[in-house]
């Protein structure tokens, strides 16, 4: 092949960015097919409306800002964005909190920030964020796994509840209920002792029925994506540790206070924040060192608002506290480069 | 047997093409009517001709001497007719031209008297590095930096290793891999005169896994050369840039060049195997450098190979004597495809440089725009000099050079990995030669203007203290004067004092 460009280097390797985003989507498909086996076909529809909902949005905005369609819209960040905020909100919300959400999150988390590449905090996890604090009720009731719902869950019904809030009368709250880290939380305030708690049925065999094969097949999507290189093993890693470590010491000082260490890994968003949302690269920490700390620090701040926090679940918060520290923390983790220069 | 080799961090596995090039041994490529020698094929000052126009030249003959320093002679590569001395097209990437003096070939290809020296060791040190120096030698690496000052320790260091840079990591080249299998002798005569010309006695020759004629080759040449008893081969891993003078030294040694200090401060001297054949020739041959080993080679090189080439051989007749396929404007690369540059014309010489011509390449970068960075990180990752090429190139997009100095630009090697693994396709290592050319503008400015400031500063200065000088001129001018007024008016007035005297004395009398 000829030259294309005039100065150097003439070669270039197979990575691009729309082949990243495109194996993170692939990555999350066994989790995705897991989420809709324990919670029904509304897990497929609210990812394919928050998908179509991101990507019109992104075209809009890509047209006001005067940047060229294609490349953009095809590079496949909108789609991921859509996609991990979908399947952090229940399976069931109504279809105008996904748009919002959606909408929140690519017009202000993203281009208003400058688009791809600029935005100082995870856009899915902004949009989750809004959404969460407008609408904590909707936020909070999750729907119960499909074997142990007294109304399993079909395509007719999740397709109605979605877009009218109703089926055959019955409202979304006669479907819904607590995720296990809600109940763990809100049965550790009645006094409850946890290990009591998680012998319920909802607790399954240590992070809640389904949520533990839930995080399980996020963690195999994850190794996966470290094995093809799209995100290096620090983040995850120093999350999942840091999270273990924390309620390790914790639960050895108190065991009342929250549930097991192994509770907490395989609970509620810890393997999705783990591997998806925490390495996201933009909003991320850059240096290897500075990938642990952030990572560490996901994953410390997760556990403490579970603990000490108003919502059952961190992850959010975490990844966007942890955001704004990231200029910080490049800057103190620089490595030492070749020949001992220092700054 | 051999100590574990150390690593560097970064890097990348290359897909190496070189088989193309090493399936012919090295040919001779035929001689050309016309050559074309520019008088700068080396770093420092241009050599200057001491030929005129119409001077018959023979093969071998100086035509032209060092200048300052920091400089090599230049030398007929063939017999001839002195036809032009002035500007022609140089292989460089502005496409500028450069003084040359051309030669037209008799076809005689006929030497000059070659002084060839049997026992370099009767010789001094000094002497030698005269020789290497008359007979043109810089190191044929790439870089061109004039051989016989790197083969100086001087009297504040001793040189501990030579180390020979046989790795050639970058993909199709293959000019030092060819020279090793085939003239493997020829690389230790060199060896051994730069040991004794640095005093060093440990020399260690690093050649990547992916040579293992070359690494037979010299093994077999070694044996029986009481001389190099302390010289060995290190097999280096496969992996670019292993070849970095700054990365092989890591590898071999496990030590780091300090940032700002050169290889000879931790007691190391690096050379090229071409330039240890140079050095070979020229002291037991009496050759000066007039040709090299040239790669010719890339996708759209049906005979692609190694080909011994005078100096000032037209990129052109080399081209067509292995007979490429290239459209008349198609830009190729002179160097490798990662560090090389892009050339546009054929009329073009063959310079001390060159050691690589490569036409089309595969997995070739593309020219499309590129996406905003991500911040992945895989730059970072790559880079062999353990830089922040994202942090970089934001500051460097943003013109904050102060930053980008603060994040060590000018530690980057310019080596490519980054661009190489950008997922967004950022060509960064322009970015970074953008900022680096910049800085040091500005730093030539900001000479300029303190020159300039100083220069007013203390001409400020000389005209107040000549204002001073003639003030206390003036003041000692009128000290002067009053103090012969003073003088006068007391003399006058004792004078009349002694009238009024003498009136007193009368008046008595």
């Amino acid at each position: 092949m000829p030259i294309f460009r005039l100065s150097p280097p003439f070669l270039a390797g197979a990575n691009r960015v729309t082949i990243q985003m495109l194996q993170v989507l692939v990555a999350l498909v066994p989790a995705v097919i897991a989420m809709t086996y324990y919670f029904g076909p509304g897990v497929l529809i609210n990812v394919t409306l928050a998908v179509v909902v991101a990507l019109i949005t992104e075209a809009i905005m890509l047209k006001l800002r005067n940047r060229p369609l294609k490349p953009f819209l095809s590079d496949g960040s909108a789609a991921v964005t859509a996609v991990l905020l979908a399947l952090a909100i229940p399976p069931l919300s109504p279809w105008w909190m996904t748009v919002i959400g959606v909408t929140f999150a690519i017009i202000f988390a993203k281009h208003l920030y400058g688009g791809l590449g600029y935005n100082p905090f995870n856009p899915a996890m902004v949009g989750y964020v809004l959404l969460l604090i407008s609408f904590p009720l909707e936020m909070t009731t999750w729907l119960p796994v499909q074997s142990m719902a007294e109304q399993p869950i079909g395509w007719l019904s999740a397709v109605q509840l979605i877009f009218t809030g109703q089926f055959n009368g019955l409202g979304i709250d006669a479907y819904s209920g607590a995720t296990p880290l809600d109940a763990m939380k809100t049965q550790i305030v009645l006094d409850r002792h946890p290990e009591f708690i998680s012998s319920q049925e909802l607790f399954g065999m240590a992070g809640g029925l389904g949520w533990e094969w839930i995080n399980i097949w996020f963690a195999l999507g994850g190794i996966w994506l470290i094995y093809r290189k799209v995100i290096s093993w620090h983040v995850p890693v120093a999350m999942i540790l840091a999270l273990l470590i924390i309620s390790s010491i914790t639960t050895l000082i108190d065991p009342t206070v929250s549930g097991s260490p192994l509770f907490h890994l395989v609970s509620g968003g810890t393997m999705l924040g783990a591997f998806f949302i925490a390495t996201d690269p933009v909003s991320g920490s850059t240096t290897l060192k500075g990938r642990i700390v952030f990572g560490a620090g996901v994953g410390i701040l997760t556990y403490v608002i579970r603990i000490w926090g108003g919502y059952p679940d961190g992850v959010a918060f975490a990844v966007i506290l942890m955001n704004m520290l990231v200029p910080l923390i490049d800057y103190y983790t620089q490595p030492r480069v070749y020949g001992g220069a220092t700054r | 047997m051999s100590a574990p080799l150390s690593d560097f961090p970064g890097g990348l596995k290359l897909p190496g093409h070189k088989k193309r090039s090493t399936q012919q041994p090295i040919r001779k490529t035929p001689l050309s009517k016309q050559l074309v020698l520019p008088l700068q094929q080396h770093i420092g000052a241009a050599a200057v001709p001491i030929v005129d126009v119409g001077d018959k030249v023979l093969k071998g003959q100086r035509i032209a001497r060092a200048e300052g320093h920091v400089s090599v002679c230049l030398h007929a590569p063939s017999s001839g007719v002195i036809s032009a001395i002035g500007e022609h097209a140089i292989p460089h990437p502005s496409g500028l031209s450069a003084p040359c003096i051309t030669i037209e070939t008799d076809g005689e290809d006929r030497w000059i008297e070659r002084r060839q020296i049997a026992d370099f060791r009767q010789h001094s040190a000094h002497e030698l590095r005269q020789i290497i120096r008359d007979a043109g030698i810089v190191g044929l690496g790439g870089a061109g930096f004039p051989s016989f000052i790197k083969l100086n320790p001087g009297v504040h260091h001793t040189v501990e290793t030579l180390l020979i840079n046989g790795a050639e990591c970058e993909p199709y080249i293959t000019c030092d891999d060819m020279l090793m299998r085939e003239r493997a002798d020829g690389i230790l005569d060199g060896v051994e005169i730069m040991l004794f010309a640095l005093r060093a006695s440990r020399c260690i020759l690093a050649i990547e896994d992916n040579k293992p004629d070359s690494i037979a080759a010299i093994r077999y040449a070694l044996t029986g050369r009481p001389h190099l008893s302390q010289t060995k081969i290190v097999i280096v891993p496969t992996r670019y840039p292993t070849g970095g003078e700054k990365q092989l030294i890591q590898v071999v040694t496990g030590k780091q060049v300090p940032t700002n200090k050169l290889p000879i401060d931790i007691g190391i001297v690096c050379h090229n195997p071409g330039t240890a054949y140079a050095v070979g020739r020229a002291i037991l041959h009496g050759e000066p450098l007039i040709s090299r080993v040239v790669t010719v080679t890339g996708t759209d090189v049906p005979h692609a190979g190694n080909f011994e080439t005078l100096f000032g051989t037209p990129i052109k007749d080399l081209l067509d004597f292995c007979e490429t396929k290239r459209q008349p404007d198609e830009p190729f690369i002179q160097g490798g495809p990662m560090m090389g540059y892009s050339l546009a014309g054929d009329d073009l010489p063959i310079t001390k440089t060159a050691n690589c011509i490569l036409v089309g390449v595969e997995d070739v970068a593309p020219p499309a725009q590129p996406l905003p960075c991500i911040r992945c990180g895989d730059c970072a990752d790559v880079c062999p000099a353990s830089l922040l090429p994202q942090q970089l190139y934001w500051y460097s997009r943003a013109k904050d050079f102060e930053q980008t100095r603060n994040y060590n630009l000018f530690d980057c090697i310019e080596c490519g990995c980054c661009d190489y693994v950008c997922p967004s396709k950022i060509p960064l290592v322009s970015y970074f030669r953008f900022s680096k050319t910049e800085i040091m503008n500005q730093q030539r400015e900001q000479q300029k203007a303190d020159l300039a400031r100083e220069r007013h500063e203390s001409r400020l200065a000389r005209l107040e203290r000549e204002k001073q000088e003639k003030e206390e001129r003036q003041r000692q001018r009128k000290a002067a004067l009053a103090a012969s007024k003073a003088a006068k008016a007391k003399e006058e007035g004792s004078t009349n004092n002694a009238e009024s005297a003498d009136s007193v004395t009368e008046e008595k009398a």
